[in-house]
């Protein structure tokens, strides 16, 4: 059982400054699990997925992942890296090379692959993610959501074992929103553990295993989709959900 | 479909393109737009047009069309026009200062590497990588063929002169402050706060002191600092000199592409496992360097510029030449020819090298 857990956030305390980001913060995570965290804006649920690949530092608390503790050990930030991919809100592709290039240049540089072999990995994933006849294209010349799936694709080109996504259709027009979250879809199928801060509750309510409620830098609320939705246990909770609702209509 | 609703559909036809009326458009709308567009315009237009009348015929008359190209009598006899004699007579030494006679072919080779590098250049006959490699190993070749050593006779550096000079002090210059400058740029922006606070000490220090300062140090100071028995030559110290005082200026060109960079860029390469120097010289610093290569291409054009200053210490450059030939008792009275000469020679090519930076921020490509 203990095997299988593996992110292992205990009491975690973040600032910014004398700002307190994430209080307390208490999450453990199965391999194989979707995770979906939600909340208001300023809730610290990205810092949070931020803290799990050390793009945030924490002051206080332990991060284990799959069994190693984020430290100032840089050497273990890499090798958490290397299996931990991400997806940002803004995709981040590099946009002075190509998306080929875009995928193939950490398996080339981290892991060492020859060329050809990270291209023919690289075209893989691309056809996976629907894009691959965008190949030889450059970021800018692609739609926001196809340059989402690349960017996904560029992730994945590393074999991670774990997946974060950091709010990946929040920058993308409502028609371009659904490719994208059918790319995840795919991905949660396949069995990823995926970390994912969203919105999307209709992504919730099919994919997550359990859904994540923050608000002011705690986590409020923890239960499967079918249970935070139909009867969460906090007020406030509630009252994020019905906000949401009106939204959408 | 219900019959009564397709019914209000109605079809849309787009109208066809008319043509622009006609003092908008065509030389006529460009003139009356641009020059004559309100009273104000009018009289600014005007008022050129009369300066122009007044200061270019003359201007012409006193180059080329009175101008003599011969040397001799019609030179001193009546000076309506240039001597442009003056210039041929001089051509020599202000291209290559006092270079000895026997080994003139030298420079000649050297200009010649110079400009098919130039011509690759100009015309993008060549990747991007394999012209920065051209580019960064030409000093070697040519310092080797003007100075000689390895099968070819040695030319004592105090006899290297003119505008060969110049263009030795700034492309040489250029090349190794372009490196230095990117270390520095990248240390002012390190997390280590020895090399960031090492970093700024250091431009600010370069920026803070005006270039003839830093001259005057590296040909005079700089020999009281080094240990007893190291002997730098004179031209050697200068060319630190000029190197140091460039990379500083471009450091700062390049910090500001790097801030202009988003930070989500260095994030994605570090998540996916690449280490913050493999991120730097793999995402940031690439964009960066082509944002910032128009301003790069304007350093170039204000360093060789600055390199007239070396006359100070002693070295006859370029204008350094031109001044002296002013003074040969032979030819005295000719101020006007050679510094019209200098000042041609000059912005032919700073202007061509500012066209080019100009091609690369249109095209975004070299």
């Amino acid at each position: 059982m203990n095997q299988d857990i593996v992110i292992d956030i205990t009491d975690l305390n973040k600032w910014y400054g004398h700002f307190h980001v994430l209080k307390h913060i208490n999450l453990k995570v199965q391999k194989g699990e979707r995770i979906v965290i939600c909340g208001p804006s300023g809730s610290g649920k990205s810092t949070l997925i931020r803290c799990i690949n050390r793009l945030e530092e924490h002051q206080q608390g332990s991060i284990v992942v799959e069994g190693t503790e984020l430290t100032t050990n840089l050497k273990n930030i890499n090798d958490i890296r290397k299996n931990v991919g991400m997806v940002f809100q803004g995709f981040n592709l590099f946009p002075h090379l190509t998306i080929l290039e875009n995928l193939t240049l950490a398996p080339t540089w981290v892991r060492q692959l020859p060329e050809e072999k990270a291209k023919k990995m690289a075209m893989e994933f691309l056809a996976r993610v629907h894009i691959d006849s965008q190949a030889h294209k450059f970021p800018g010349q692609l739609s926001g959501g196809q340059q989402q799936r690349a960017a996904i694709a560029r992730a994945l080109c590393m074999n991670p074992r774990i997946m974060l996504f950091d709010e990946p259709t929040s920058a993308l027009d409502p028609e371009m929103i659904k490719e994208v979250l059918d790319v995840m879809t795919e991905l949660a199928e396949e069995g990823m553990t995926m970390i994912c801060v969203t919105h999307e509750m209709g992504f919730a309510r099919t994919v997550a295993d359990r859904v994540i409620f923050m608000d002011a830098g705690e986590i409020i609320e923890e239960a499967p989709p079918e249970d935070f939705f139909t009867h969460p246990t906090f007020d406030r909770t509630q009252l994020f959900l019905n906000q949401i609702r009106t939204q959408s209509i | 479909m219900n019959p009564a609703a397709a019914q209000k559909i109605n079809i849309f036809i787009p109208r066809p393109n008319e043509a622009p009326p006609l003092d908008t458009a065509g030389p006529i709308g460009w003139i009356r737009q641009n020059l004559f567009n309100g009273k104000g315009n009018s009289l600014l237009t005007i008022l050129a047009l009369l300066f122009l009348l007044k200061t270019v015929p003359a201007l012409l008359s006193w180059a080329l069309f009175k101008a003599t190209w011969v040397s001799g009598a019609a030179c001193d006899a009546t000076r309506e026009g240039a001597c442009w004699a003056f210039v041929v007579e001089k051509f020599r030494i202000l291209m290559v200062g006092i270079y000895p006679s026997p080994h003139l072919w030298r420079p000649a080779v050297s200009f010649g590497l110079l400009a098919t590098v130039v011509i690759l250049t100009l015309f993008r006959l060549v990747s991007a990588r394999t012209l920065a490699f051209l580019w960064f190993s030409l000093p070697l070749p040519l310092f080797w063929i003007i100075n000689g050593g390895m099968g070819l006779a040695h030319v004592d550096q105090s006899l290297w002169g003119g505008l060969m000079l110049s263009m030795g002090l700034a492309v040489v210059g250029i090349l190794f402050s372009l490196p230095l400058g990117i270390l520095l740029a990248l240390g002012r922006r390190s997390r280590m706060a020895s090399v960031k606070a090492l970093s700024i000490g250091i431009i600010e220090l370069i920026r803070g002191v005006p270039l003839i300062t830093i001259l005057f140090m590296a040909s005079v100071m700089l020999p009281l600092f080094l240990p007893k028995g190291v002997n730098i030559n004179n031209l050697l110290r200068v060319q630190i000199g000029v190197i140091l005082f460039s990379s500083a200026y471009i450091a700062e060109v390049i910090r500001g592409g790097l801030q202009a960079i988003p930070p989500g860029q260095m994030e994605a390469a570090v998540s996916t496992g690449l280490t913050h120097w493999q991120a730097t010289r793999l995402v940031v610093l690439p964009q960066a360097l082509r944002h910032v290569i128009p301003s790069i291409i304007g350093r170039c054009v204000a360093l060789f510029k600055d390199t007239s200053l070396v006359i100070i210490v002693g070295l006859l450059d370029f204008l350094g030449m031109i001044k002296a030939s002013t003074q040969d008792p032979e030819w005295l009275g000719y101020e006007a020819e050679a510094y019209v000469f200098c000042a041609l020679v000059y912005w032919i090519i700073c202007f061509s090298i500012s066209r080019y930076g100009r091609s690369i921020e249109k095209n975004n490509a070299w």
